[in-house]
């Protein structure tokens, strides 16, 4: 047991991975001998030498969809995007290829590729650099998505992911990687098909994953301080939704708050509510509702971004008014 | 056209601005990523300095130099530092995304090589108008690897666009250095592949690079883009922090002993062209513009809450709902 941030849990798991399988390598921008521009790759360059932990130009279209070929031809590549922002140069790699080659090939070719990159908001980087893209990607058949927010999950998502035959996202909210907590040494044994129940309640029921994982938490205390428990539940994979986990939490409660850091319109957020509404309505005591991102590009100063975010005090409020005490 | 004097004293003014934001930036008044442009200063003094107020420019997220000498008060790219209303981009943009079309700045890009594809839609669009206007994209050595360099370099020659692509190659691309990202790295020599003409310049002299700037500024003009690759160096981290282990101090310094402005300034003052004393003089009344451009944004409003969803569409916060 020792005390690890989610960053080094990552880069534990990267090191396990390499250390028993050698298919496994890690490729992206300045991953190497720089340790990774947020630090999770440290040390690894030294220890595995430049073939495993291998350093790329700035060529994301190309080395994402290297990483596939190599994955098609036998090797278990991570590949690294620094943050999602920059997936968008090899969006088409990951749509056009990744996501469709099994179903083209008529079942010929799987792509073994586990992608991890940084996501979210709340450092006042602006427009550019803040996106949440989670919810885009979670919208490809093809692809499984995952969101840890625990130090657990940052440790134990990375096995299951280069097992999975498929494509796997793993997005990794910067404002997380600082979070720590005690950690068994042995890799905890996670399950990457089943949301989590972080806290349990019977007033309403809290949905996030990822980066609002820790506003939710927040929010449920500031909530039971007012006398209502809420039960929150982190999702942990956007693709496949956990949809029994949703109903079940639902069920419970009666009620129901999404949130996500993603804009509102077509996110993630609306995809739960749907299903919410088509296998739970009469469950329901009240509307679903949201706290999401305002449709807005990020702003820069600090006053404007956090009105734009999700905060702890939309939660709470959007959780009393549903109690009908707002 | 600047003459020699006038571009010491706009190196001074970037240098001596991005020295004040750095301790800003440990003040924790200036916030977010904020690259500086310390040992590149000569290449945007010289470009600029041969540049119509008319012509454009599209710059990277380094960009307080090119903003200060395209023309950008220090008031205005101040306030956008802190985020203010009086800032260039309203305060939106912060250091990364600096615009002022009415100097002809079209930002302040965050992702590596996306300016480029603009520069080249600005000077189709100057050419489809008969506009007398070149248009100068810079970017680092880094987004040679790109794709869109690529694209945006053939797409400016088959179309025969008003358009300079200007590299800054100052070896490294965060801890990437060159020799690790590029096959072949003559740049200059495989940007002439794509049919335009391409120059190798020493970047640290701010004459090498004026004269090299005019010709291909001269060029572009009459439809020909042209490619300068400018042999620079920063002499600070990437951004803010960075451990900098990717190089050693040793390079560093021997960098700095070729630090563009005491190059410029010992010439000067050689030939004469500079009086013993000026430099401190000009030093000084720099930094007093840098004091009321402090000032001045010390004293911008932030924006009201209510206007959060403001600059999204044309028609308005309501539009797009
Ligand atoms: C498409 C993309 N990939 C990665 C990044 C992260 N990043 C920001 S600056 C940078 C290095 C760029 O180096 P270079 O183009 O040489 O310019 P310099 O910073 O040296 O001026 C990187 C990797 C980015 N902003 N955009």
């Amino acid at each position: 047991m020792s005390r690890v941030t989610c960053r080094d849990a990552m880069g534990r798991a990267i090191r396990r991975a390499l250390l028993e399988d050698d298919r496994v390598f890690l490729m992206g921008e300045d991953v190497g001998r720089y340790g990774g521009c947020f630090g999770v790759s440290k040390g690894l360059y030294d220890e595995f030498g430049p073939e495993r932990i291998r350093d790329t130009p700035l060529s994301e279209s190309a080395f994402v969809g290297a990483g596939i070929g190599a994955a098609i031809a036998g090797m278990r590549p991570i590949v690294e995007i620094m943050t999602c922002n920059f997936s968008l140069l090899a969006l088409d790699q990951i749509l056009n290829n990744a996501a469709t080659l099994r179903h083209m090939s008529g079942g010929q070719i799987g792509v073994p590729l586990v992608i991890r990159m940084t996501t979210g908001g709340g450092r006042q980087l602006a427009a550019q650099h803040s996106h949440s893209l989670e919810g885009w990607y979670a919208h490809i058949p093809g692809l499984t998505v995952l969101t840890p927010a625990t130090v657990e999950d940052f440790a134990g998502m990375l096995g299951p992911a280069l097992a999975d035959p498929d494509p796997v996202l793993i997005f990794e909210h910067g404002g997380l990687y600082n979070v720590d907590a005690e950690l068994p040494d042995e890799d905890p044994a996670v399950d990457i098909n089943k949301a989590a129940v972080r806290r349990a309640g019977q007033d309403i029921s809290l949905l996030t994953y990822g980066g609002s994982l820790p506003k939710c938490m927040a929010a449920a205390d500031e909530l039971a301080a007012s006398g209502i428990e809420a039960e929150v539940i982190d999702l942990r994979v956007l693709r496949p939704l956990d949809d029994e986990a949703i109903v079940t939490t639902v069920s419970r409660t009666h009620r129901a708050v999404v949130v996500d850091e993603g804009w509102r319109s077509g996110g993630i957020g609306a995809e739960i509510s749907a299903r919410i509404m088509e296998q739970a309505f009469w469950e329901l005591d009240a509307p679903v509702a949201r706290v999401a991102t305002a449709e807005v590009p990020l702003p820069y100063p600090k006053h404007l971004e956090d009105a734009a975010l999700p905060s702890v005090p939309a939660i709470v409020g959007a959780a009393k008014e549903l109690l009908g005490r707002g | 056209m600047r003459d020699r004097v006038e571009l010491l004293r706009d190196m001074v003014l970037v240098r001596q601005f991005e020295e004040r934001c750095a301790r800003l930036y440990q003040e924790a008044k200036i916030r977010g990523f904020v690259h500086l442009y310390v040992g590149e200063e000569a290449v945007a003094a010289a470009v600029m300095g041969v540049l119509q107020p008319r012509d454009r420019a599209v710059a990277t997220y380094r960009d307080h130099g090119h903003a200060l000498l395209k023309g950008v008060s220090p008031e205005a790219v101040m306030a956008e530092m802190y985020g203010r209303v009086d800032g260039c981009s309203g305060g939106r943009g912060g250091s990364m995304h600096l615009f002022d079309v009415a100097h002809g700045l079209y930002g302040g890009h965050g992702i590596v090589g996306g300016g480029l594809p603009i520069a080249v839609g600005l000077a189709l669009a100057d050419k489809l108008q008969a506009r007398d206007r070149v248009t100068v994209c810079f970017f680092g050595e880094g987004a040679v690897a790109e794709g869109e360099f690529h694209e945006c370099l053939n797409l400016a020659a088959l179309w025969s666009l008003p358009v300079v692509f200007c590299c800054e190659n100052n070896l490294y691309a965060m801890g990437t250095a060159l020799e690790r990202s590029e096959a072949d790295t003559d740049l200059s020599v495989r940007a002439a592949t794509y049919g335009l003409a391409a120059w190798s310049v020493d970047g640290m002299d701010v004459d090498a690079v004026t004269h090299t700037a005019q010709r291909a500024v001269e060029m572009a003009r009459g439809g020909a883009p042209c490619f300068v690759e400018c042999r620079t160096y920063r002499f600070r981290a990437h951004s803010m922090y960075d451990p900098e282990l990717y190089r050693d101090r040793a390079e560093v310094e021997r960098w700095r002993e070729r630090d563009p402005i005491d190059l410029h300034r010992t010439r000067l003052e050689a030939s004469g062209d500079l009086e013993p004393g000026a430099f401190d003089a000009m030093r000084a009344g720099v930094d007093a513009a840098i004091d009321r451009a402090v000032a001045f944004a010390e004293s911008s409003g932030l924006e009201p809450l209510d206007q959060l969803t403001r600059h999204v569409y044309a028609a308005g916060p309501e539009a797009g709902r």
